[in-house]
């Protein structure tokens, strides 16, 4: 393979990927904060509906 | 059963993505003039297709939002909004970095640039406009109509190499007959499992909808005892 701008093209691709993984963490940790949050809440109604 | 789904095509999607970094790096000729960089395309081009269909998608399913008033049409509109600008935002810095080498600078203001940048801030700014609604129904309304607003930016993206063309972004390697068959082959192979992935993506944003939703009515519920 031409090595001419093999840097350049690494950057590439690394930059592509970076920003495609970063995503799927950012939906990960969506994810498990909508989680928390609904067992949260789901909890708190039962409470609610016990005390009530 | 979804998630056997979402396996399968992550699955095929990292097959083929294996399958074509091998072509790409070892089976591929080299580009006369550009050296290693050339091979960005295979990635910087099918992004942009990918963000692109992806904002159409949220087109349509705005549109039959405000003609159907059903939110499930709204959670898949922000879903592929977002997905779409991740996958843009690669696109537009794959792009920088192929401009640092073969124009020496790594932004130029020229028509295709430009309109894909405001387009990506339009969307990013569609998904801010969200998070400031708290009404469901408002929010879905309001989202929708910035997101047919939003997408008559997509074609002035796509057709300004032809419009402006006093411009440095090359014309379009599809239509120019100048690319070796065997490369254009792997930029429409390689859209594959970039596709694949969008899909995945999405259904994983539609099911993080779908939870917001049932949050949002769990609320409802704390606040009416």
């Amino acid at each position: 393979m031409d090595s001419r701008n093999f840097a350049f093209m690494f950057y590439g691709f690394l930059a592509a990927w970076l920003i495609l993984c970063a995503y799927v963490v950012s939906l990960a940790s969506r994810e498990r904060r909508l989680k928390r949050e609904v067992e949260r809440l789901r909890t708190l109604v039962e409470d609610k509906e016990r005390a009530g | 059963m979804r998630q056997k789904i979402m396996l399968a095509l992550t699955g095929m999607a990292a097959l083929l993505l294996a399958r074509n970094l091998y072509v790409i790096f070892l089976q591929l000729p080299d580009e006369i003039e550009q050296g290693a960089i050339y091979r960005i395309i295979f990635f910087h081009v099918p992004d942009a297709w990918t963000a692109f269909l992806c904002f159409f998608a949220a087109m349509v399913a705005s549109v039959l939002y405000l003609a159907r008033q059903d939110l499930k049409y709204d959670a898949f509109a922000a879903s592929a909004t977002e997905v779409g600008l991740a996958f843009g935002v690669a696109n537009l810095v794959t792009g920088m970095i192929w401009g640092r080498v073969i124009w020496n600078i790594w932004w130029a203001w020229d028509a295709r640039l430009t309109t894909m940048l405001v387009g990506l801030l339009i969307y990013a700014g569609y998904l801010m406009l969200r998070r400031a609604i708290e009404e469901p129904t408002e929010r879905a309304k309001m989202a929708a109509v910035l997101s047919i607003f939003a997408f008559a930016d997509v074609p002035v993206i796509f057709f300004s190499i032809r419009w402006w063309r006093n411009q440095q972004h090359p014309n379009a390697v599809v239509e120019t007959g100048k690319m070796a068959p065997e490369m254009l082959r792997m930029l429409f192979t390689n859209w594959i499992p970039l596709l694949l992935l969008a899909v995945v993506f999405l259904m994983i944003r539609m099911e993080q909808e779908r939870t917001q939703r049932e949050i949002d009515a769990l609320r409802r519920q704390v606040h009416s005892f």
